[in-house]
Parts: C-alpha cells; structure tokens; sequence
C-alpha cells in the first residue's frame, strides 16, 4: 500500500479521532488552569498519574471506578499544584516541572509495588466497544463523548456560568478580583483541580486504548496539549481543533506502520516540529484576542 | 556595613539552605520508604553505605554529580536572565551524539591536546545549536519553556534517527568508541583509592567550570545586562540594552553549559554514546540550580547531594525501588523553593538593616 493512500483513508481519519481524545481531553485541562491564571507545564504528569491511576482501580473493580480514581487523583494534583504556586508563591513552572518529576518516578515506584515491574501494568480492559467497525468503535467510546463533552463544557461554563466568570477574573486580574470580593486563591484551586482532572481523564483515555498502563506513555502529549492552548489564544474550541491537527500528524504513526523504520522515527517528530513551527509563525503580532490572561502567572497579593 | 559582613551573611545562607535541602532529602527519604513497606533506618545504612561509606562510593557519587555540575549550571544561566531552560535534557542528548559520533571519527592518532578541547568545542556549540530555536522563538514572543520542552521530544526523536541511519555502530545502538587519546582519565589514575568507580577529571573540569562562570558573568557587560534584562527589561529598553539578543544569549551559553555536560557522560564515562546515556541529567539540573542559588558551593554541594540519590538509589534498588530518589527530588525543589523566597527576603532585611542596600 502506497503512502498517499495510506494517509487518505477513512482508517487515518478514525485514527486521528480516536488519537486525539488525551490530547483534547489534556488541553481543556490545560485552558481550566492558564484561564484561572496558574500556568500548566504538570498536564504532562497529571496525564501519567491518572493513566496508572485508573488501570490500578480498573483492574479489580471495572473501568468506570477507573475513571473515577483518575479524576480524583487529577484533582488533587492540580489543586497541590495550585496550591503549591498560591500558598507557597513558588513560580508555577517550578512546581509543574517538579510535578512531573515526582509523577514520572513516582508512576515507577507505584508499578513496581503493584505489579512487580516498574516499566508496565499486566493488560486490562476498558470500556467495552458499543459499535461495529473501526469508525463505530472510536465514535461510540464512551472516553471520545467525554472529550467532545469536556469541550463544549469548557467553552460555556468559561462563557457563561458564575463560576466561570470568577476563573476568567482570577485569570485576567488577580488583585481586581480580589479586591471584588472574589477568594481568588479558592477559585484558582478548584479551576487547576478541574483542569488536572480533565489532563488524568486524558491519561486514563490513552491507557485505556493501549490496555496497560506503561511508564511515561504520556510520551509529550501534554506539553503539545499546553502548547495547543498557548497557539489558540486560551480558548477551549480553538485548542481541541489545534489538538486534531496535532493528533493527525500523531496517527500518521499508527498508519505508516509497517513502512521504513527511518520514515516513521521521522513521523514520530511530526506533532513536535509542527507544534514548534506554529508557535514560530503564530506568536508574532498577537492581536488582543490572541493574548494570555492578563494576570497569568501573578500572584494576587503581590 | 562591610562587605564581610555581607560575604557572611550571604555565606550563612548558602549553609542553611544546604542543611534544609538535606534534610528535606533525608525526611522524604524515610516516608517514602516507610510507605513502600520497609525500615527507613535499614534502607538509610544500606543508602550510606553504598554512597559514602567507602571510596568507590564517594567516588561514584562524584562521578553521577558531574553531568549535573553543568546541567545545574546551565539552568542558572537562564533563570539569572529569566529564563527556564527546561531543554537541558535535549542540548545534552543531541551534543552527546555528535561528540560520540566526532569523537569516534577522529583519526586514531589525535593527541589528547586536540581531540579534548575540539570535542569540547563540538559539546558546546551542538548544545548551543539546539537552544538556538528557543531563543529564536523567544524573540518572536513564544515562551522558552514550552519550546526547550518540545526540543527535547524532537532530539529524542532525532538522536533514534541518527542513530538509526548510520551514527551507529553496525549492529548496535550506540556510537563507536571516540579516540582512545579524547577519553578523559579516570581519577582512580590519581588516587588509587577510587579503584573501579567511573569518576574522571571531568568532575574537576565541572567545578571549574562553574567557578570561571559565576565569576566571570557579574564582571562581564553581556553577564551583568542579562540579569539586568531579568529584572526591568523596559528599564534595559530605554537604556538602549539589547534586550532580546540578551536573553537569547543567555539561552545559547545555557544550551552550550548543558552540552558540555557530556564531557562526564562520553568522554569521562562509557568513550561513546548510547541512546539514554545521560538521561535525566536535564531535568536534575532544574533541582541542582535551585538548591544552588546560582553560588559556587550551592551548585556543588547540590551536585554531590542529587548524585548521592543516584548513586545510593543503586544501593536500596534491591528492596526499595530507586525511582524512589525522583521522587525525592521533586520534592526537594519545592521544599527548596519555598524555603528559597523566606531566605532571600531574611537576607535582603537583613542587608538593608546594615546599609548595604
């Protein structure tokens, strides 16, 4: 099969739908976060936290207490997170690298107390497929209705919902907010533990559809995930679309397979260079629909 | 107010931020061990022991420290400009391959005089090379920190790739041996005592290199106006400092302090690159520059200290895994974080009480 067709074809189409689910689910995660103010480099851990978290829990009581582990687990590491910028004052990239330090090791060290290895979980089984094909199979897991889901939430609670507003404020002036009688740090809390729940569901997704859990399987799809967000100007339908873009580039991979190692280790830098390139051409001359909350990364009692 | 006054104070804070980092270290050390299910006491011996109980341990902590030397070095060049370079990880991957791969394609007669201060040269620029996107980018309004993070997937990626197309040896996944004179020697020539740990001069070449550059960056214009850039860049603006050559400098020595950290990895170490050789060196550096607080015994010390988790990691990896130590050094950065803003402004009261500022 030649390349071109192997591209253009409804298997690469079902694909990149089905390999964008984390990244989305990882964005909106990402929007929750930088949109209350704490810049997110830790989506990438949070991914990894909440991909083991629910294999463990899956594992002996089904898939659907699996994301709930996974959901949980995502909240408290994004409300340490922001606890750790807010309470603490500590530079938000600090903690989020530290997070994902602490999440990589600590994903290992948890594997390994489990399962007797340190480099991946035995198979599981996710949620069971509802639909016939490989279109059905992707369009009617219950995991791509959360991410399509998490999406269309994001965008109108942001828009319209109080809550929202207060995360919006928080984001754009901290001090104002405040001074509004917003509890900004409370806001902050509850808007990264949102979003770190959202990146972890994005982890579960990913290990979900290989069946196991392995160590970094995150493999960088959370810092694509920030950079999508950065790239949309902070908005929820524009970063998921960007996501798209990148998880196609990603399938590429899955439907090149087969074809000259050197091409697909070629591939497997796509989303990356891609990601790197659009930041390039698309950081210069930022309108002011385009620019990031104003009060993103500041303190609201400085 | 006297400078010595200041020397001491500024002395005094190095010593307890040490002792803080350690002890952080050590309690972190014991819970997560009692977590996992096993004696912290044990687990703390066997740690000792395996580290700095004997020669060879002391001489393997130092050798797991030197990469970190310049890695953490590398960091606090970027964070004195206000700049995360989070892609040490990738400029050390990617100098690492070409100074394997220059290194073995020397001819085999090369003089030690040569062959090191060329590869050096190599380490440098290729580290230098691939921060050179990020500061690019930098200046066109994009973040450093997300760009050095997608570098690095992109130089994992390439490092396969290279590998993969012929940098490798046939039938392997690593480079072949670089020259036999562009290997740096094992300190175990100097003192016998060191026998068999795989600590080399490299370590010296690190401290000094941290030394020459914590000296030479407050005395020199570039050094001075980049930390300037750091504190008031519209300030630096009307004062006519390039502002944005300026951070994309300090961003370039980053990248090339980062690459340099091959020296202890390829040349002090293995005498060619594999793929992963190095890893997690990067990512160290970002705990050693903020245990460091850009001092010269900070950076050391925090050097020895997270090479001492490496190293003692090996020593418990038997009962206790050793990625255990990852951990650890994560929290460390944050402990050393938040104790790092109660310090400075201790010794910033402090300094103005006494009319120094």
């Amino acid at each position: 099969m030649s390349i071109i067709t192997s591209i253009a074809s409804v298997t690469m189409l079902a694909q990149t739908a089905r390999t964008a689910v984390p990244y989305v689910l990882a964005s909106q995660g990402g929007v929750w976060s930088e949109r209350s103010g704490v810049v997110n480099v830790a989506l990438e851990g949070m991914m990894l936290a909440g991909g083991l978290a629910s294999v463990a829990v899956a594992h002996d009581h089904g898939p659907a207490l699996g994301i709930v582990a996974a959901l949980a687990v995502g909240a408290a590491l994004g409300a340490l997170h922001a606890i750790i910028t807010e309470w603490g004052r500590i530079d938000a990239i600090v903690s989020g690298v530290a997070i994902n330090i602490v999440a990589l090791g600590g994903t290992r060290v948890v594997m390994r107390a489990l399962y007797q290895s340190s480099s991946n979980s035995p198979s599981m089984t996710g949620f069971e497929a509802y639909g016939g094909g490989i279109v059905g199979r992707v369009v009617f897991d219950p995991l791509f209705a959360a991410a399509l889901g998490a999406v269309v939430a994001t965008a109108v609670a942001l828009r319209v919902t109080r809550f929202g507003l207060r995360v919006r404020a928080c984001g754009e002036g901290p001090r104002a907010a405040r001074a509004a009688g917003i509890a900004v740090v409370r806001t902050r809390v509850i808007a990264v533990a949102i979003g770190g729940a959202l990146a972890a569901l994005g982890g579960a997704a990913l290990a979900y559809d290989e069946h196991q859990f392995q160590s970094g399987m995150s493999g960088g799809r959370g810092f694509i995930a920030l950079a999508a967000v950065v790239l949309s100007g902070w908005r929820a339908g524009r970063a998921a679309a960007l996501c798209v873009v990148f998880a196609a580039l990603d399938a590429l991979q899955v439907v090149l397979q087969g074809h000259a190692r050197a091409l697909q280790d070629m591939v497997q830098m796509l989303p990356f260079i891609a990601a790197l390139l659009a930041l390039a051409l698309l950081s210069r001359n930022r309108g002011h629909a385009g620019a990031p909350p104003a009060g993103l990364g500041t303190n609201a009692t400085e | 107010m006297s400078a010595r006054t200041a020397t001491r104070l500024a002395l005094e804070a190095d010593i307890w931020t040490i002792a803080a980092g350690t002890a952080v270290a050590q309690i972190a050390f014991a819970t997560l061990v009692w977590l996992y299910g096993d004696s912290p006491r044990a687990m703390t011996m066997l740690m000792v022991e395996g580290t700095w109980g004997s020669a060879y341990g002391i001489g393997q902590v130092m050798f797991k420290a030197t990469p970190l030397l310049f890695t953490g070095l590398a960091v606090h060049v970027g964070l004195r400009a206000g700049l995360f370079n989070v892609g040490a990880e990738g400029q050390l991957a990617v100098a690492s391959l070409a100074v394997g791969a220059i290194g073995a394609w020397l001819p085999a007669s090369t003089p030690a005089l040569v062959a090191v201060p060329l590869l050096v040269v190599v380490a440098g620029c290729v580290g230098a090379s691939w921060a050179a996107p990020a500061a690019l980018l930098r200046a066109v309004g994009a973040h450093e920190v997300i760009s050095t993070i997608l570098l690095n997937r992109v130089a994992a990626a390439l490092v396969g790739l290279l590998l993969g197309l012929g940098l490798a040896q046939k039938g392997a996944v690593r480079t072949p041996d670089v020259v036999p004179h562009a290997r740096l020697a094992r300190l175990d020539r100097l003192i016998p005592s060191f026998e068999g740990s795989a600590v080399s001069t490299a370590v010296l070449i690190g401290v000094a290199t941290v030394a020459i550059t914590l000296w030479i960056l407050p005395r020199s214009r570039a050094g001075r106006e980049q930390e300037l850039v750091a504190k008031n860049d519209e300030a630096c603006f009307v004062e006519g400092i390039p502002v944005a050559w300026r951070r994309a400098q300090a961003l370039l020595v980053s990248g090339a302090l980062a690459g340099l950290a091959s020296l202890g990895t390829v040349l002090g170490y293995k005498g060619y690159y594999e793929q992963g050789l190095g890893a997690g060196a990067g990512f160290a550096g970002l705990a050693v520059a903020i245990l460091g607080r850009g001092r010269l015994l900070g950076i050391v010390f925090a050097a020895l200290l997270f090479g001492t988790l490496a190293q003692g990691g090996l020593a418990i990896n038997a009962h206790v895994p050793a990625e255990v130590m990852e951990v650890i050094q994560g929290v460390v950065i944050v402990a050393v974080a938040l104790g790092d803003a109660r310090i400075r402004s201790w010794l910033t009261s402090k300094l103005v009480v006494l009319g120094a500022r």
